[in-house]
């Protein structure tokens, strides 16, 4: 297998686009990321398009927009790690020695649907009559089960939402760019405890693309191509419930291992993290995860500063989370997490997310990323999970 | 070309993990064993995904009593479905966690306690245009 390079991201804001539609979308981060990599659209040898709700002939649509050339295209859907999913696939494609250079995209049109997983036929829907399997009920439970474990507090959970708001306010990219105290979180509309509203990620449509390379023809097109280390991808192994509720843990341990492995680092070793929160609760669950803090950590890894921008509590927020720290912990990893504001910000559109936390990476180690800059930004590890199951894990370096 | 005749309103489990008896009070969850690996499954099964085998598979009644797993406390429903209400996870006593609404007791995290008894029982929960019923399981404190 040869060195991989990503030598161009791009993402459009994340938001409501009602007058365009996903391929559009696609086109446009197609293009910015081409720009982006300097590369031309006729020496792209083949694309890799992931979406969720138009899967079949997605990646066509788009080159119908904006460059048909005949290519291949493989469309890919898994669930919420389709996205990197697709991206992973453009890397195989580099790594085997099968093409040069590559593209990678991810665009989802979700409009105003509501509650993800909430619709069905009345008459014979489980859907709230035999528990509920919206993704709020999901993550909702999954939270519970770190709190029954480990007495996690409702409050701590608030903490990613009140931490990824704070980024989000640098990042014009974000479909939201608004700060929100503890205590407006937690006062929020309450939706499936012990997540509120402002503790759910918002739907919404968007696109990112990236263009990958060999490392070896990489320096043709960039002075900084940044290293794929590790591109993993796992499901969700036999375990005890995950039938009858989902387990997000398991599988996105394993990606973490193996991934660390292929990096040949550990997450002490990370500069930054963009994790999967759908909702703030799934945050502190990949902390442990991902390994950035201790099992049963997570809450006061959160209120310690650890993985907020510049390592530490903003001044106006510290008498309000002074309470919820333990003074004794010492953070083992200084990884900040979720720059871009995450998914609780930024937005979710379902087959975009995926690329997108990847480009987020990138344009930190670039320098590019502006007031939410993580300062001196080496290796940066971006994970998606997706409910039925699957897990993504990329780890970019420079 | 004969009439089609209507077929007869059926009474029908919501889900297949539930078997309905002569009345209400004779509803029971069932499971499958793996003969191969001795995995219980809740509802039926062709193939294990634990061990990959295809059995053969033992049916089994399973508990209709356990204790509470998880829960979250749904504010926001799809629209047929009043709110708030708890939807849980349930460890059946023998084996076996299912989905299921706790129902008897207000939706407050001061009513539920990780580990609480339950007891289930059977209900009509909706009809469809054909007027076939549908019967779905619920569990309370017991």
């Amino acid at each position: 297998m040869r060195e991989v390079a990503i030598v161009g991201v791009s993402m459009i804001k994340f938001g409501r686009y009602p007058d365009r539609d996903f391929s559009q979308l696609g086109a446009q981060a197609s293009l910015e990321a081409l720009k982006d990599a300097g590369v031309d659209m006729k020496q792209i040898e083949a694309l890799y398009s992931g979406n969720l709700y138009s899967t079949s002939g997605s990646g066509q649509r788009i080159l119908q927009q904006m460059g048909q050339t005949g290519i291949p295209v493989v469309n890919v859907a898994n669930a919420c790690a389709t996205g990197s999913t697709a991206f992973r696939e453009a890397y195989f494609a580099i790594a085997s020695g099968a093409y040069d250079v590559v593209m990678a995209v991810g665009t989802e049109q979700m409009g105003k649907q509501g509650l993800l997983g909430s619709r069905g036929d009345p008459a014979t829907s489980l859907e709230g009559r035999v528990g509920s399997y919206m993704m709020p009920a999901v993550f909702g439970m999954a939270g519970m089960e770190h709190a029954r474990q480990y007495g996690t507090k409702q409050e701590h959970f608030a903490l990613a939402s009140v931490k990824n708001h704070f980024h989000s306010t640098e990042n014009p990219l974000a479909q939201y760019q608004k700060e929100s105290p503890l205590d407006e979180v937690m006062n929020s509309r309450a939706i499936s405890y012990p997540n509120t509203l402002l503790m759910c990620c918002p739907t919404g449509d968007g696109a990112a693309a990236a263009v990958l390379c060999s490392m070896d023809k990489a320096r043709q097109f960039t002075t900084q191509p940044i290293k794929i280390a590790a591109s993993v991808l796992t499901s969700d192994p036999f375990t005890d419930r995950d039938l009858t509720l989902p387990d997000v843990n398991t599988l996105t341990r394993n990606a973490a291992q193996i991934a660390y492995q292929q990096a040949g680092i550990g997450p002490q070793d990370l500069s930054q993290v963009e994790l999967h929160d759908c909702f703030a609760t799934a945050e502190l669950l990949h902390y442990e995860n991902l390994g950035l803090c201790g099992d049963g950590e997570a809450g006061i890894h959160v209120a310690s500063g650890a993985p907020w921008i510049g390592n530490k509590i903003p001044t106006k927020y510290q008498e309000d989370i002074a309470p919820l720290q333990d003074k004794t912990y010492k953070p083992k990893t200084t990884a900040v997490v979720n720059a871009s504001g995450g998914l609780l910000s930024k937005g979710h559109p379902l087959g975009a997310t995926g690329v997108a936390n990847i480009a987020e990476i990138v344009f930190h180690l670039r320098g590019q990323a502006g007031g939410r800059q993580v300062e001196g930004s080496k290796v940066g590890l971006a994970h998606v999970i997706g409910l039925g199951s699957s897990c993504t894990i990329n780890i970019v370096q420079k | 070309m004969a009439e089609a005749t209507a077929a007869a309103p059926e009474l029908r489990p919501l889900v297949p993990h539930l078997t309905l008896g002569a009345t209400r009070e004779e509803d029971y969850l069932n499971g499958s064993v793996c003969k191969n690996c001795g995995t219980k499954y809740v509802g039926p099964r062709l193939f294990c995904a634990k061990c990959s085998s295809s059995g053969p598979f033992d049916t089994v009644k399973l508990a209709s009593t356990g204790e509470l797993h998880v829960y979250t406390i749904i504010h926001q429903a799809t629209p047929y479905v009043k709110a708030p209400y708890i939807a849980a996870i349930v460890d059946l006593d023998g084996g076996g966690s299912i989905n299921t609404n706790i129902v008897g007791i207000e939706p407050t995290p001061e009513n539920l306690q990780f580990g609480m008894r339950l007891k289930m029982f059977t209900e009509k929960v909706s009809e469809d245009n054909e007027g076939n019923s549908y019967v779905a399981y619920r569990f309370t404190p017991a």
